[in-house]
């Protein structure tokens, strides 16, 4: 059986076993990765080796090896993190990504759990009277010049009397489905859309250019992402236990957070890594709402074309220094993140 | 009476204010989320909508709101802004008509057999009227603006590279991802190593591929010069200038799509492929009958998802083009940017509305007619 002789196409094209490749197939697949391994190491690679050049290295250049073709030099970064502020705009990065995404994560996974958990109901009239309150609230302020308080307070205590007396009696009800939809659904709405009123909103109450300004902020625009994520893990865990220590009687709320939080542990590192990363990389709207105080990683790595010209080796220290951390990160929790996105998108 | 009243008491105790706030633990649950989407989402869609109907004017002390109905609209469609937000049109060739009838057809054949289907409803006509409406429309202005004498706007910019950019991700990450789940030593290191350029800020990417492309002092200017181009600049052509945004796109997203898919891939019934192996099936054909239609479902969410953050692009033609040449990278919402800058309020509301009619249009279209099927492909 052994003996029995391949030809060489046969040898060549065709795997001895099922978890083996043949050798013409294997030269190719490898030749394929390795082609797009080169093209996705040749920037990174040439931003790490700009940020050790000087303004002589990069205007004779191009230069390619350290040591080789170019003496490297450590004056970017002295410039950059001892004589220039770049700490500021690193601290308000991390402040803003990670102070939004604790938010992000514990209300979304808050209402992620209830979505699955619980029955939800709300009169379609409820939500039409609430709108109608709100833009006549705004057109009040805006057109007639109403004080912002009193048309609050007002809209307030009608949608009250509304919601005790007339929405009462509505049918029509929303959901759990469409309540799920439409938390989701508001990522679809292009942040350059909103941006406008949240700057006049963080004007008015005198938060701009502030780091809260940005978790708020951030934390809304993630929301919908960790409730789409979340929802998935919490229906994937079994009712028993938490039924079995709501009869206990435990609380709701306790047993999220000592039942049903610990079980899906690793779908929530996921979505915290992903969330993360996108509240670390923002940069639109801290363009809107930053300017001197607040400015975050980004929007200084964008403000280093100067009227000199860009100085690609300031700017390669920035890009380096921003992106370290987040691709050590993400090596060591690459699975997780994979998993966690395929959960997310299996069942959507 | 009382007596009755008071054993009814004793025995069932009375709910305590934890039992009471548990009933309403649902709702209280939720009510974080709505709330923050309310003052984030809702409140500021209804004052840009208010914004995008009026004229923001500068005055002494402060500044004047003026209601002017759609005019802001108007000037973007028809006005005075149309070259800049659909484009300058050029003259209908034999070939754009019949692109245009073509799509036409298609439209009509779908609509047809949707009302010869038999499950009509009222909802659904008046959906299906908006999406191929807005379809038709979109097919239009990009004939007309591609066509050679014309020139597209942000619209069409826009399309471009959502349409181009999501298309060439998927297919090279789905690429990658065949490649990766292959028996071959080594591909832990690919798939960590692929997945890097999804952290890197697009700003950097931009700033990135800027250096990577000078034809001077880049990387490549020994090679491109040896073409005899070293003169040449890719930032004064639009096209070149667009696929330069494309390729810096395409090198951040790639990863993205490659990551789920070879996730979906390795998910797939292992037993299945051994067997159809076993029986001689070629490697064509355990694809298209076993692995696509395991990771259809999957596949359909993760360019939904990819459509959704496409169409917001404005990091990477900002910094690598500034939206020129002329607004030739120029996306819609770069475009809203650049209004807002120049103090027009009410323009750059009206774009923002016109990016989340289309973009909303087409992800729901999108979700409906591909990702619900896909899904039932499965079951």
């Amino acid at each position: 059986m052994s003996t029995e002789r391949r030809t060489l196409r046969q040898r060549l094209f065709e795997p001895e076993s099922l978890d083996r490749q043949a050798p013409v197939p294997k030269i190719a697949t490898y030749g394929l990765l390795i082609f797009w391994a080169l093209i996705v190491l040749i920037p990174l690679y040439w931003v790490l080796i700009t940020s050790f050049k000087q303004s002589g290295d990069v205007a004779n250049g191009p230069f390619y090896i350290p040591f080789v073709d170019f003496t490297p030099s450590l004056h970017a970064w002295d410039f950059m993190l001892l004589q220039n502020n770049t700490l500021g705009p690193y601290i308000n990065s991390v402040v803003a990504a990670l102070g939004s995404t604790v938010v992000a994560v514990v209300v979304g996974a808050l209402a992620a759990y209830a979505l699955v958990r619980t029955r939800l109901e709300v009169k379609l009239a409820t939500v039409l009277t609430f709108l109608l309150l709100l833009a006549a609230t705004i057109a009040a302020v805006v057109s007639l010049g109403v004080p912002w308080p009193i048309a609050l307070g007002s809209a307030v205590v009608l949608f009250i009397l509304a919601v005790f007396t007339l929405t009462h009696r509505a049918r029509l009800a929303l959901g759990n489905r469409d309540i799920e939809f439409w938390i989701i659904s508001n990522r679809i709405m292009p942040p350059i859309v909103a941006v406008l009123p949240i700057y006049i909103m963080f004007q008015q109450l005198r938060l701009l250019d502030t780091q809260l300004a940005l978790v708020a902020t951030y934390a809304a625009v993630n929301l919908p992402i960790v409730v789409w994520l979340t929802r998935d893990f919490f229906a994937a865990i079994p009712v028993d236990l938490e039924e079995s220590a709501e009869i206990d009687g435990a609380s709701k709320f306790r047993v999220f957070f000592t039942i049903a939080l610990p079980l899906v542990r690793s779908g929530l590192v996921a979505t915290f890594l992903l969330v993360l990363i996108l509240a670390w990389n923002e940069y639109l709207l801290a363009l809107f709402l930053t300017n001197a105080n607040a400015q975050t990683m980004p929007v200084l790595v964008s403000a280093q074309n100067t009227t000199r010209g860009p100085q690609w080796w300031n700017m390669s220290v920035l890009i380096v220094v921003m992106i370290a951390p987040v691709v050590a990160i993400a090596t060591v929790l690459q699975k997780h993140i994979a998993r966690g996105l395929l959960v997310g998108a299996v069942k959507g | 009476m009382t007596a009755f009243a008071d054993t009814a008491i004793d025995s069932v105790p009375r709910p305590g204010l934890g039992e009471r706030l548990d009933r309403y633990a649902g709702r209280l649950m939720v009510l974080p989320a709505v709330i923050i989407l309310l003052c984030f989402a809702i409140f500021p869609l209804i004052i840009s909508a208010y914004l995008a109907l009026s004229r923001f004017a500068l005055a002494p002390g402060g500044f004047t709101l003026k209601f002017i109905g759609l005019s802001n609209f108007r000037k973007l469609l028809s006005g005075s802004q149309q070259y800049h937000f659909l484009g300058t049109f050029g003259a209908f060739g034999p070939a754009a008509w019949g692109l245009v009838a073509l799509a036409a057809i298609a439209l009509l054949y779908c609509m047809a057999r949707y009302l010869r289907g038999g499950s009509v409803t009222a909802v659904g006509i008046v959906g299906r009227l908006i999406a191929v409406s807005l379809t038709m429309g979109l097919v239009l202005v990009s004939v007309a603006t591609l066509a050679t004498s014309g020139v597209p706007g942000t619209l069409v910019t826009t399309l471009l590279y959502v349409v181009i950019g999501v298309t060439v991700q998927f297919l090279l990450g789905l690429g990658l991802a065949l490649l990766c789940a292959q028996p071959i030593r080594g591909r832990n290191f690919f798939r960590v190593l692929y997945f890097v350029p999804l952290m890197v800020t697009p700003v950097g990417i931009a700033y990135t591929f800027r250096m990577l492309a000078d034809m001077q002092k880049g990387p490549f200017a020994p090679i491109v010069r040896s073409f005899g181009v070293g003169e040449w600049s890719w930032a004064t052509e639009a096209w070149s200038a667009r696929l330069m945004v494309l390729v810096g796109d395409t090198w951040q997203w790639t990863p993205f799509m490659f990551i789920v898919l070879l996730a979906a891939i390795e998910n797939q019934p292992r037993d299945q492929v051994e067997a159809a192996r076993i029986d001689g099936a070629s490697s064509l054909q355990i694809f298209r009958d076993i692995t696509w239609p395991a990771i259809a479902p999957v596949a359909g969410t993760v360019v939904l998802i990819r459509l959704i953050e496409a169409f917001k692009i404005i990091d990477l033609p900002n910094v690598l083009t500034g939206g020129g040449p002329g607004l030739a990278t120029e996306s819609m919402t770069l475009h809203a940017f650049i209004a807002w800058r120049t103090q027009d309020l009410g323009a750059s509301a009206a774009v923002g509305y016109m990016l989340l009619f289309v973009s909303t249009v087409v992800c729901i279209t999108f979700f409906n007619f591909v990702v619900r099927p896909s899904r039932r492909l499965e079951s």
